[in-house]
């Protein structure tokens, strides 16, 4: 019975934590970016849905579009006028333009917040289902976090827009060739990336505290769980999400909790030599 | 830089400077000298993977903080203050190599993120095996006999030695089959195979070159700290600073990463000197000015049109 709550849990981290890497997953996928920003959008969409609660009580639930919108326009904008410029250089230079971006957010960020950890405290209690319990917030942010990345999947499978970011991930060449603007299209993807981010804080505000020190942590996650899974696929991520969350959970149970943490960045290691792309097996870039 | 006694000249004229600032500066300007010595080391060090080989290396804050828990636990058990450095030297090469064996089948992205994930996974380690380190506590490292002063002349001695001897390394580097053999990885890694360099050895020798010093200014900063923690030793910042001061000065030259790191070192100073709450946003603004407006760092620049420019120069007569 321990196992299954263990699993249990494992698997309502690895919604969360799928969620939390698909948005980072696409842009390193199509663009072939390492976003080191991630961290810190997450963390910012946080915030902003915990003012909005805190000062002028409006409900994460609602919050979470409006969140999840500006931060599309600033990744749009952020994409288009900045990283537009070096899409086509080395990683060294990609990574560390959006590692200088990453140290501006998170540096207004602890000045205007400070590092305080904040949380949403909705006070909906804990769902006991046959002895296995699970607190109510949790489950909500699942659900939440599940209905995001399946809704990302259609857009991707569906839509014109979602058709034509798949395109530029397999041969941004050939796409152009066929009518697709390359560039704007870069652009929607990494907005697409800063939405998912900004929703995932939404989300995150509910069920962790807020606070500019887990930037880092939570870039690392999206890490490993891209390198679990394989790049720029919603599937992978999610894959990859559910296992860093179960492996995670059962490591908390085993080694205690502090090493959960390296477990998870063990296997990414071990996964990165052993087979680079990814659990999925979907080719990834170089 | 077209001569080629002019890098020499100029790295003994920086030495002279670093070297000599107890006789005219401040406590708080040996300690910035200290400072420079020890980036500039490191900088030097990142130059072999990231300038000659062109790989993105993130991991030297992860040899740095082995370096550091190396010298200190050598030094806790009782292995004179020298030796402990040399211990971490070679701990740092010898686990450097076993890595760069195992990391460097891969290349760009993937390459990166497993650089940055050692630096993770060494600080987790180090930080949960409380029984040998101390953990998140840390561990405190004897300190030197003698008063702050004497101590600060020493450590700023030890690190201009362990800097020249970076940059030794470099120029016999820059000079040998090796960096030529690097130099054409970063080109084209296929094409360099196929013409017959080495290109799997070499790498791994790049990589272990960049370890090495950054394991011997680790524990000499153990010691002249006293103390050191997991979070300290182990800071992400740190590895991508250092690669930040390479390309601010320019990756893959003798000279770059010399100058790289005093610019940068001295306009961190600075800025958090004046601006204490906004230091690391200014570092990432001055990474985005460094990316977007200087491609190939400080050396690439052409003074002359600068000069030319803003009138400094005189103009050259234009062919009739």
């Amino acid at each position: 019975m321990v196992y299954v709550q263990t699993l249990v849990n494992g698997i309502v981290l690895g919604a969360l934590y799928a969620c939390l890497a698909v948005g980072f997953s696409l842009v390193w996928g199509v663009l072939n970016v390492i976003n080191m920003l991630h961290g810190s959008v997450i963390i910012f969409g946080g915030y902003l849905t915990f003012f909005a609660w805190h000062s002028y009580g409006i409900h994460p639930l609602f919050a979470l579009p409006v969140v999840a919108a500006f931060m599309f326009l600033i990744g749009y904008v952020t994409q288009l006028l900045m990283i537009n410029r070096v899409i086509d250089q080395p990683v060294l230079t990609t990574l560390t333009l959006t590692f200088g971006l990453d140290l501006i957010l998170y540096n207004f960020m602890t000045v205007y917040y400070t590092a305080t950890p904040r949380r949403v405290t909705l006070d909906l209690g804990a769902l006991d289902l046959f002895g296995i319990a699970v607190p109510v917030d949790r489950v909500f942010g699942m659900v939440l976090a599940l209905a995001l990345t399946g809704l990302l999947y259609l857009v991707l499978r569906r839509s014109r827009i979602g058709r034509a970011i798949v395109a530029v991930r397999m041969d941004s060449a050939a796409a152009a060739l066929m009518g697709i603007k390359v560039d704007r299209i870069y652009a929607i993807t990494f907005g697409i990336g800063a939405l998912m981010a900004g929703a995932t804080g939404a989300i995150f505000a509910m069920v962790y505290p807020v606070t500019t020190n887990l930037s880092g942590t939570y870039l690392g996650k999206a890490f490993v769980v891209c390198v679990i899974g394989g790049l720029g696929s919603v599937p992978g991520a999610l894959a990859g999400g559910i296992v860093l969350g179960i492996v995670e959970s059962f490591a908390g149970q085993f080694f205690g909790p502090q090493h959960a943490l390296t477990v998870g960045f063990l296997l990414m290691l071990i996964l990165l030599v052993v087979k680079p792309t990814g659990l999925t097996g979907i080719k990834g870039y170089e | 830089m077209k001569s080629r006694w002019l890098p020499y000249a100029l790295f003994a004229a920086w030495v002279v400077v670093l070297a000599t600032t107890p006789l005219w500066g401040s406590n708080y300007i040996v300690r910035v000298a200290i400072m420079i010595a020890m980036f500039t080391g490191l900088t030097l060090s990142w130059n072999f993977i990231g300038g000659f080989a062109g790989y993105p290396s993130f991991s030297t804050a992860a040899f740095f903080g082995i370096g550091c828990y190396a010298g200190a636990l050598a030094q806790r058990a009782g292995v004179p203050m020298v030796l402990a450095w040399i211990v971490a030297t070679v701990v740092v090469g010898a686990i450097a190599a076993a890595l760069g064996a195992i990391i460097l089948k891969m290349r760009g992205h993937y390459f990166a993120i497993a650089s940055i994930g050692i630096v993770e996974v060494a600080r987790l380690i180090i930080s949960s095996w409380g029984s040998l380190t101390g953990g998140g506590d840390g561990l405190n490292v004897p300190l030197m006999s003698g008063g702050p002063n004497a101590v600060a002349r020493i450590f700023l001695l030890v690190m201009i030695v362990i800097m020249i001897m970076s940059f030794i390394v470099t120029v016999i580097v820059d000079r040998s089959r090796l960096g030529f053999g690097l130099r054409c990885i970063q080109q084209n890694e296929d094409a360099a195979n196929m013409v017959g360099v080495n290109n799997r050895l070499y790498k791994v020798i790049a990589y272990t070159l960049s370890a090495l010093f950054c394991g011997t200014i680790g524990a000499a900063h153990a010691s002249w700290t006293g103390y050191i923690d997991p979070s300290d030793s182990f800071s992400i910042l740190m590895s991508v600073k250092v690669p930040v001061m390479c390309l601010l000065g320019g990756p893959g030259t003798l000279l770059g990463p010399v100058i790289g790191t005093a610019a940068f070192m001295m306009l961190e100073e600075v800025f958090w000197a004046n601006f204490l709450d906004y230091n690391r946003a200014i570092l990432g603004a001055v990474i985005v000015i460094l990316i977007f407006f200087l491609p190939g760092g400080l050396l690439a620049l052409r003074y002359r049109d600068i000069a030319r420019r803003f009138g400094l120069l005189r103009e050259p007569k234009m062919a009739a």
